[in-house]
């Protein structure tokens, strides 16, 4: 092991990892799956949702903003990690409109992976109906707000991949939404749906037109395998 | 948009240097000017910044003083917390629409009022108390708005008033536009005559090491209640390496029910800029701050007089004191209604020019804070401290308190006590102790350190006020035996949604949903789940919110469960299930549309 790299551990297991890495991006490499929503790991991350969040050394802190740090002991996978993570995707079903099954994004969808992942059954609580407006200005894409997790993905994408800023948020609390970089919507911005920002959407705010149903249900990511599953190969390859 | 207010704002811009972290500035300018900064001012600002006009829009929609629409000419915004609905605050609004013939949230048709409620404006000592505009009125009563509404319809409005200036003739003319001196009983830290220069001339005395050495014996910790030790801040940003050191002062003082930092800069400004000088000089520091709350503009001008008056004597400035090479300079930055950027790391972001998201950390602040450069942020309470223990000595300011606390704490007290008000004691006093000195002799319950503090019962009135124990910022709101426990924990429940910035799901949406379970029980619809539930609720957003705001949101609920969960079975439902909503308000839309009322349900 040369001077850059260390090791903690999770849940008793040991992780090597290099200087400057996240806790996130040193377990992803070393196939120990956290969950994770806002993060993307071609992005920087930003804190969002708090799904990620570990005991880090007896004190709870998201894991893809922390920096991974010699001999940390964090729990991963305990049940009231799961409890809470559960809970907090139960708030994101409940503050937009989710209805899976009729969903374009149905088995491509983040945050409905993550609930069969967390053994969410059905939300416990109330449903918000925020009823956000549709913006279907542009011609190859729309966004459905009721959609949105308020994840900042694109709002990075557009500005550090992108270099359109495009997306940015509006309001407070609640009350926040996804803005555009545009009176008049998406159509009006620089948005084209090769950008990085159309990608990276978990849910189905972003969407391409005209493109939805090219991998039928049934048969889309996380229809085959549960989410986090491509990380954990990683492990099994190394341990075979 | 014409060319008059296009100038105006590349007026704005260049007077900040087209400086994008002054955004903030810019976007004050506007508001005041214009009365809402709106899609053409967004635009322009943009174009005059080189940015995009969804980052000014995401700026500007965050605070609460700002509006992309127009609003009425005079803001009337009423304080509304659970100690100014005690001293009738409801009845003032409700004369205020009468006589503006509007609802509250709304705007009189001939454009001239907007009338709305805000949250805290550290006047819990002189409730029901307004802001209008940047004025502060006190002490309100129904009686007193008629006059109030004449006075102002009597007045134009100056669209070209010079940004934050507010004429004494103006408060005059309105009635009760007076803020009460709130000091009731000094202790050491603030009797007795004091030169205005006697931290920085002590400190000059010494190097900088031996400053924050003196700091760090003195043992004095943060007065906005984390109680980080000042001194080890100090050693740690004077350490970081930067490009520059900065010296922030949180005058964002926000938690219901606290005043105190109102009462130090209105009455002892020389004390906390002195104490702000002292730390610039034992951090190596060019530039101080003040991130004044937006509550607050009323003091703009007399502050300003002080840092001149400062300026003027060589207390600020190149070569302080005579000391070459010692060069510090305090800037004020207006904040805009926003509790949020109370939190450190927000306040900063705000300092930028940003809404007032918090950060995650590491890196502290003390590393990479305003600017990404090494930053000492403290309260104002803990400049004027210092100030004082490098003026007097560690072992002076350790003779007070207790081992753990050590010197003494500003309380703001309200509510039901016959002396409301700021008071100076020794940490280490008992709930007990104080409430005798302020005249409170019937109390159900104190609400320490505010919302995200706790709710205190009088078995736990024995307990000290010390960080070791009974930790607060100084917020104390006491409540008598008439008063609704359940109610007022919804109404700060309802505070932490109002105030929640959005940026991390668990606060954001848990706020929202742990009011609506509150609102369920006040109703007296929960039942014995539900209270689980929210319990259940409450937990998960404390351990997975992303900062103090979101892990203190649920303590009004989950406090009063501990301290008083036989009023919250009194309220219980006796059944085992009660749909959230009722089949009334299920039906109102469709009640509305139809025009008529559904068949009775069947008894």
């Amino acid at each position: 092991m040369d001077a850059a790299t260390f090791s903690f551990t999770v849940d008793g297991v040991e992780v090597e990892a290099i200087e400057g890495q996240s806790v996130i991006e040193a377990c992803d490499a070393a196939g120990i799956y956290i969950p994770r929503l806002c993060h993307h790991p071609d992005l920087e991350p930003s804190g969002n949702c708090r799904v990620c969040t570990c005991k880090i050394n007896g004190r709870n802190g998201a894991a893809c903003v922390t920096p991974a740090a010699r001999g940390m002991a964090i729990e991963n996978a305990t049940p009231q990690l799961t409890d809470d993570r559960r809970a907090i995707i139960e708030m994101l079903f409940v503050e937009g409109n989710h209805p899976c099954p009729y969903c374009v994004a149905s088995g491509d969808c983040e945050l409905q992976a993550l609930g069969y992942r967390l053994g969410m059954v059905a939300p416990t609580q109330p449903y918000q109906w925020p009823g956000r407006k549709i913006d279907a200005t542009h011609p190859d894409i729309y966004l459905d707000h009721d959609r949105c997790i308020l994840c900042s993905r694109c709002i990075r994408a557009s500005r550090m991949e992108d270099g359109k800023s495009v997306f940015g948020f509006e309001g407070r609390g609640i009350a926040m939404r996804l803005n555009v970089d545009a009176e008049g919507g998406l159509g009006e911005t620089q948005m084209a749906a090769i950008d990085k920002a159309a990608s990276v959407c978990p849910v189905a705010c972003i969407v391409i037109k005209r493109d939805s149903y090219r991998v039928p249900n049934g048969s889309r990511r996380f229809d085959t395998a549960p989410i986090g599953s491509d990380i954990e190969a990683k492990r099994k390859v190394r341990q075979s | 948009m014409s060319s008059e207010p296009s100038a105006a704002i590349d007026g704005f811009i260049q007077a900040v240097g087209a400086d994008r972290t002054r955004l903030l500035d810019i976007v004050e300018q506007v508001q005041h000017r214009f009365g809402y900064v709106g899609d053409d001012s967004v635009q322009a600002i943009a174009k005059g910044l080189g940015i995009h006009a969804v980052e000014v829009e995401d700026m500007v929609s965050f605070y609460s003083f700002f509006d992309r629409e127009p609003r009425g000419q005079f803001r009337i915004r009423l304080s509304k917390t659970p100690i100014s609905f005690m001293k009738g605050a409801k009845a003032v609004a409700r004369a205020f629409e009468q006589a503006l013939g509007i609802a509250v949230g709304q705007t009189s048709p001939d454009g001239r009022f907007t009338l709305e409620w805000t949250s805290d404006i550290g006047m819990a000592d002189q409730e029901p108390a307004a802001l209008v505009d940047r004025m502060v009125l006190t002490a309100l009563t129904p009686g007193d708005v008629p006059a109030i509404v004449a006075a102002l319809r009597k007045r134009g409005h100056e669209g070209d008033r010079p940004p934050f200036q507010l004429h004494p003739s103006e408060g005059a003319m309105l009635p009760k536009a007076t803020v009460r001196p709130s000091l009731v009983h000094p202790g050491a830290l603030l009797l007795g005559p004091r030169d205005r220069d006697a931290g920085t001339r002590a400190a000059l005395a010494r190097t900088p090491d031996q400053v924050i050495e003196e700091i760090s014996k003195s043992k004095l910790r943060g007065r906005g209640g984390a109680g980080f030790p000042t001194g080890m801040k100090w050693r740690l940003t004077r350490k970081a390496v930067g490009k520059d050191h900065y010296v922030v002062c949180n005058a964002d003082e926000g938690e219901p029910g606290t005043f105190k930092d109102r009462v130090l800069l209105s009455e002892f400004p020389d004390l906390v800029f002195d104490g702000m000088t002292v730390a610039g000089y034992a951090l190596g520091a060019r530039h101080g701050l003040v991130y004044l709350r937006g509550e607050y503009a009323y003091m703009w001008e007399a502050l300003q007089e002080v840092l001149t008056n400062r300026r003027d004597l060589g207390l600020l400035g190149n070569g302080i004191c005579g000391r070459e090479g010692f060069d510090f300079d305090i800037r004020i930055q207006l904040g805009a209604g926003a509790y949020m950027c109370g939190e450190e790391s927000s306040l900063l972001e705000s300092l930028e020019g940003k809404r007032g998201a918090p950060r995650d950390r590491p890196p502290f602040p003390t590393e990479r804070g305003y600017l990404q450069q090494p930053t000492a942020i403290d309260n104002v309470e803990t400049f004027a401290c210092a100030a004082r223990i490098v003026e007097k000595g560690a072992a002076w300011f350790s003779g007070y308190g207790t081992k753990e606390s050590t010197g003494t704490k500003l309380m703001s007290v309200s509510g039901d006590c016959a002396h409301p008000g700021v008071y100076e004691v020794p940490f280490g006093i008992t709930v007990n102790e104080l409430l005798d000195m302020v005249g409170a002799t019937d109390v159900r319950y104190v609400q320490v350190s505010g919302p995200s503090g706790q709710s205190v019962a009088p078995k736990d009135f024995g307990r000290r006020i010390a960080y070791e124990d009974l930790s607060t910022g100084g917020s104390t709101m006491i409540f008598g035996p008439g008063r609704d426990v359940l109610d007022i924990a919804l109404q700060f429940s309802d505070f932490f949604v109002d105030e929640s910035c959005g940026w991390c799901a668990p606060c954001r949406v848990g706020t929202t949903l742990l009011k609506q379970g509150m609102e369920k029980v006040v109703a007296g619809r929960a039942t014995l789940a539900d209270l689980a539930q929210m319990e259940a609720l409450g937990n998960t957003v404390m351990r997975m919110s992303r900062c103090g705001l979101g892990q203190m949101a649920p303590n009004p609920i989950l406090s009063t469960m501990r301290n008083f969960p036989e009023l919250y079975e009194a309220r219980l439902a006796p059944t085992l299930f009660t749909p959230r909503v009722t089949l009334h308000d299920a039906l109102r839309e469709a009640v509305a549309v139809q025009g008529r009322e559904p068949a009775a349900e069947e008894a």
